[in-house]
């Protein structure tokens, strides 16, 4: 499998951002101060008038847009995603979320992959901290390709939406023909051993995963779960109808993220032999992307490791 | 729309609303009397004769906006509309019970007339700048009111909002900050002092007007004022008495937010007759 870079998932936001403000009147963006890295800088160029850089002040640029969606507008509010969440988290919870209110958080340098710039600017307990508040949808594009067609669908859903991007650039994964619906999974290879759910970057280690495997005689599945939440409920009681063996894979705290969402839903409805791969519970560190994924075990071999794992224990895990 | 009374009429209405809150809280056995009183004479001004605003269209898109930011003082508030006309008045007496749309503090999903959900301090001002843009974007002539409270300029978001709202020139955006002195713990000056308050505003560079917040004359004559002025953010530093109208209630922290007893409740009532 041929590894071809498209761009950063947060540069294809920036440019579909710019298409949904040419469309559509109401889509308003905010930032705080990071236009250039969330690359929301384009839109403002283009419509300065809808477009406000608050400074550094990531509360108030949640309230504002709390404001500008109860009057009508379709608010995107961008920066650091350990920022946004953060800083803001108590207006997150009380102006958007408690109110349900029409605001889209697209959050960049989600996950170590940041790399350089060290623990700070790390995000690695967003899915968990975004997950928790009420009503919120939850997603994390795994390439260009997803991210355009995901900030789209966000753009479409009515209530509060988080999405994920990050700072390097992605393999490109999905073709243009695939279609992409919030709570939606995609499965991009089929096998009935065990199945690699895996979301933004860790899909494509996921495929990598999946070849190495595949050389070992074992089949697996590939899930994209661009969405956390919703979780795709049909999508992964299907597959573990069929492998009853799981990984689930994260640029993320262990604690709380996706591999927590999934295990839930298995041990409810269809218990199954699961690992996960994510970060355990520590912070992170300066780097290059790739030396941080190898240290903190967020490698396609790591995910190789995890499947033989489950498989040893799937015939003990209770069927139902 | 909603009928405007006059001048001459609003402090009588002020006492009518005194008297409903009194009588929920008692009801209730719980929440917050001192800063609802406090900021009743405000409400009362806004709502019954400076707001274009129509009980029957509560999501009229051309109506005034009211947010209020210290969600503490829902009892007001809710007194406020049922008086307008938003929802009858029997339902102030299910404040604070379960399944009631008036929850302990404003919740607008549940209850019409309310422009946000606040309770968490220093939120309203942020939300209402974000009204006020939406309007410049709009090209409407409404104006988007917050009601503050001082204890909620300790928090850093205030701050954030008002170096952000006159950054961005904001107007028909009119904050009344009702200064009652007293915050949950102690007065203002023991716990944080936000002096000096008028200087601060005015060193962030909005319009600032001082005034006695239970005059309802002078309420109304410095909002009109703020309504005029254009490209930048307006305050109304409105000086008040915590317990306002209730003799044992004034400047008694204490009924910050403990309901009155029914004997409370009667003795207040007779002094608000």
């Amino acid at each position: 499998m041929e590894k071809k870079l498209g761009c950063a998932t947060r540069d294809a936001y920036g440019e579909v951002l710019v298409q949904l403000g040419q469309e559509n009147p109401d889509v308003v963006v905010l930032d705080a101060d990071l236009s250039k890295s969330t690359k929301t800088a384009a839109f403002g160029e283009k419509f300065p008038d809808r477009f406000f850089n608050v400074g550094i002040q990531e509360a108030d640029m949640v309230g504002i847009a709390a404001g500008l969606a109860s009057s009508g507008k379709i608010p995107f509010v961008s920066s650091f995603a350990c920022f946004v969440v953060c800083k803001a988290y108590d207006q997150l919870r009380m102006s958007v979320a408690f109110p349900e209110l029409n605001v889209k958080i697209v959050a960049s340098h989600g996950g170590i992959s940041v790399g350089e710039d060290g623990a700070s600017q790390q995000s690695i307990e967003d899915f968990a901290l975004m997950s928790s508040l009420p009503g919120f949808v939850v997603m994390s594009p795994a390439d260009a390709v997803s991210a355009k067609a995901l900030v789209r669908e966000a753009a479409k859903y009515k209530g509060p939406v988080y999405i994920r991007t990050g700072r390097p650039k992605t393999p490109i994964l999905h073709s243009g023909n695939t279609s992409f619906q919030i709570g939606k999974g995609v499965r991009l290879r089929e096998g009935k051993d065990v199945t690699l759910v895996a979301t933004g970057l860790l899909v494509w280690e996921a495929l990598e995963a999946e070849e190495k495997l595949k050389a070992e005689g074992i089949e697996a599945s590939v899930i994209d779960l661009h969405t956390i939440k919703p979780l795709d409920r049909e999508l992964l009681l299907e597959e573990a109808r069929r492998t009853h063996a799981f990984v689930v894979s994260e640029e993320h705290q262990i604690w709380g993220g996706l591999g927590s969402a999934v295990a839930r839903l298995l041990a409810q409805e269809c218990p199954s032999a699961i690992e996960f791969v994510a970060i355990q519970d520590t912070y992170s560190e300066s780097g290059k992307p790739e030396e941080l994924f190898q240290k903190y075990g967020l490698t396609s071999a790591h995910i190789v490791k995890a499947a033989k794992k489950a498989l040893s224990r799937k015939g003990r895990v209770a069927v139902s | 729309m909603a009928k405007k009374l006059s001048l001459e009429e609003l402090p009588s209405k002020a006492r009518e609303i005194r008297r409903d809150i009194i009588q929920m809280l008692a009801e209730a056995g719980s929440g917050h009397p001192g800063g609802s009183l406090s900021a009743t004479d405000i409400l009362t001004a806004l709502y019954f004769h400076l707001m274009n605003h129509d009980p029957a269209k509560p999501k009229w898109p051309d109506r005034d906006r009211l947010i209020l930011s210290k969600g503490h003082g829902a009892p007001a508030l809710y007194t406020a509309l049922a008086h307008a006309g938003y929802f009858p008045r029997e339902l102030l007496w299910t404040l604070r019970k379960l399944e009631s749309p008036l929850q302990g503090h404003p919740d607008m999903r549940r209850l019409p007339g309310l422009e946000a959900s606040t309770g968490s301090l220093g939120q309203g001002l942020s939300i209402g700048i974000g009204c006020a843009l939406a309007r410049r974007l709009d090209k409407k002539s409404f104006y988007t009111y917050v009601v503050m409270s001082d204890g909620e300029t300790n928090e850093g978001q205030t701050w954030e909002a008002a170096s952000a709202a006159a950054h961005h020139r904001v107007d028909h955006l009119i904050v009344i900050l009702d200064y009652n002195k007293f915050q949950l713990d102690d007065a203002v000056h023991k716990i944080c002092d936000m002096e000096p308050m008028v200087g601060k505003w005015q060193n962030f560079n909005w319009h600032v007007q001082e005034i006695d917040g239970h005059n309802v004359k002078q309420i109304v004559a410095a909002v009109r004022e703020a309504q005029e002025v254009k490209g930048r953010p307006c305050i109304i530093v409105a000086h008040t008495i915590k317990g306002k109208g209730v003799s044992f209630m004034e400047n008694n922290n204490h009924f910050h937010g403990v309901a009155p007893t029914k004997e409370e409740a009667t003795k207040a009532l007779a002094e608000l007759a």
